[in-house]
């Protein structure tokens, strides 16, 4: 699946970020996902209250030498990972 | 996205999970129950100081997850308070059910103390099947669980127990579990220990039925996909390769029993002259690094051949200590579900066995059931 540009992103329930050694990780049922600089900038902002749009610009303004287009496709994939792993329901 | 439960090093890492059995208690009685055939009753119990300093313990060494487990952790009185102090420790807080000692009003403090993840286990998808299996009457309050749990915010995974007498049940399964609010759902065979080894040739499927389910739950991921995560363990003793044992022997997870003894897995007490630690005596960090028990098939330098050299000994392990034990009299042994281990033979027959036109339906000379009784 290709996530909606307009849909708002948000952890299903039971899937929440953590902290293991310092290391931030996405735990979810008999799983956790280390988490570090984009990732993590991308699941903290799955709250429900930002489209994937927004997110998508948001980690381009962050990561402004990466090629643009490459940090959407990079997220959109991210995203649909995310969800078939029934860690994200999109609102 | 690489799952952190599947890359550690081989050095002693902290453990990542924590299996509190809470208490073997449970008012279900199944044939194939992962519990140790010798039981442990109430009044030697842990208290709820004790789990709330192994829960505390257990997140400062690093560990993620609490499955509370049983016999059935709803049993014990003090759950909601034992769900507030894993979570409180800073745990991922599972809770491993069979939904019997259940009600609205309880489930939703539950959720409210902390609980993430709910696992629903089911005898079956027909309400027969799951009576004879579980000796009790427990299918119609399951459903109704089902349905308290759409109402709740929390993750639920159905856990359905595969066998010979449900195993050309799935699709019905199936549909269950697309009614419910479930996010996975597991097929997990029954594995051959304790209660399940002594009802064995009555649960092992015929190798036809093993193929169809693998085929409709392969169809079942495609057309699942973004519901619903599905996960299937087939029987091992199908298998060309052993599974590696816990992720390997004191390397990703630690058992704590009702009574406080530090086992590296479900089964590791059927090991003969093997020490255990007791959490009323040590701290929990050091029975993980020090205790006979961890350190004693941990690494590699226990391995026989042909796992000593196997280029396969860091996939799995060597596979089951517990299982080399009960089919090769030898828990050093090379896992006798291994095609490569010398022992593979006993797995053979008892699959022959099995899989004789004649074994198809239970006859005369069937064993009985031996039903898991509730601790004295």
């Amino acid at each position: 699946m290709i996530p909606d540009p307009n849909s708002k992103p948000r952890l299903a329930p039971g899937c929440r970020l953590g902290e293991n050694n310092q290391q931030r990780v996405l735990l979810m049922p008999e799983r956790a996902l280390r988490l570090n600089g984009p990732s993590l900038e991308i699941v903290q902002r799955c709250d429900g209250n930002h489209t994937v749009q927004e997110i998508i610009a948001k980690l381009q303004q962050i990561y402004s030498k990466a090629e643009p287009k490459k940090v959407e496709t990079d997220i959109l994939d991210y995203l649909a990972r995310l969800h078939d792993q029934r860690a994200l329901d999109f609102a | 996205m690489r799952a952190l439960f599947g890359r550690m090093s081989n050095d002693i890492a902290n453990p990542l999970a924590l299996i509190a059995e809470l208490t073997h208690r449970c008012p279900l009685h199944c044939v194939y129950c992962s519990n140790p055939l010798e039981l442990q009753n109430r009044a030697n119990e842990l208290n709820t100081e004790a789990w709330t300093r192994i829960f505390q313990e257990a997140a400062q060494m690093g560990v993620l997850q609490a499955d509370l487990t049983g016999g059935e952790p709803l049993t014990r009185i003090d759950i909601i308070e034992l769900v507030r102090a894993a979570r409180t420790a800073g745990l991922y807080v599972n809770l491993i059910t069979s939904g019997l000692p259940l009600d609205e009003a309880r489930l939703a403090k539950l959720v409210d103390a902390g609980l993430d993840h709910l696992q629903l286990s089911f005898q079956g998808a027909r309400e027969e099947i799951a009576t004879e299996i579980s000796g009790t009457k427990s299918h119609p309050q399951k459903l109704r669980v089902l349905e308290w749990l759409k109402q709740v915010r929390v993750a639920v995974t159905l856990n359905f127990v595969i066998h010979r007498g449900n195993i050309d049940q799935i699709e019905e399964m199936l549909a269950l579990a697309e009614s419910s609010s479930a996010t996975r759902v597991e097929f997990a065979n029954v594995q051959y220990y304790g209660w399940a080894f002594a009802n064995r040739e009555r649960l092992l499927p015929t190798r036809p039925q093993l193929d169809r389910s693998i085929e409709t739950l392969k169809s079942a991921q495609e057309r699942l996909r973004g519901k619903i995560r599905l996960e299937y363990v087939v029987p091992d003793y199908y298998a060309k390769y052993p599974k590696p044992c816990m992720g390997g022997w004191g390397r990703k997870l630690m058992l704590i029993t009702p009574t406080g003894d530090a086992l590296p897995c479900h089964a590791a007490k059927v090991i003969p002259g093997l020490t255990f630690d007791n959490v009323k005596d040590r701290g929990l960090r050091e029975i993980w690094e020090m205790s006979e028990a961890f350190q004693k098939f941990r690494g590699e330098v226990w391995m026989q051949e042909p796992c000593k050299t196997c280029d396969r000994r860091e996939l799995d392990f060597g596979g089951c200590r517990c299982q080399a034990l009960l089919l090769a009299g030898d828990p050093a042994a090379t896992d006798p579900v291994c095609s490569l281990a010398p022992t593979r033979g006993k797995v053979d027959a008892i699959l022959e066995a099995v899989n004789k036109p004649s074994a198809a339906e239970p006859s005369l000379t069937t064993p009985a059931w031996l039903y898991r009784p509730n601790p004295a």
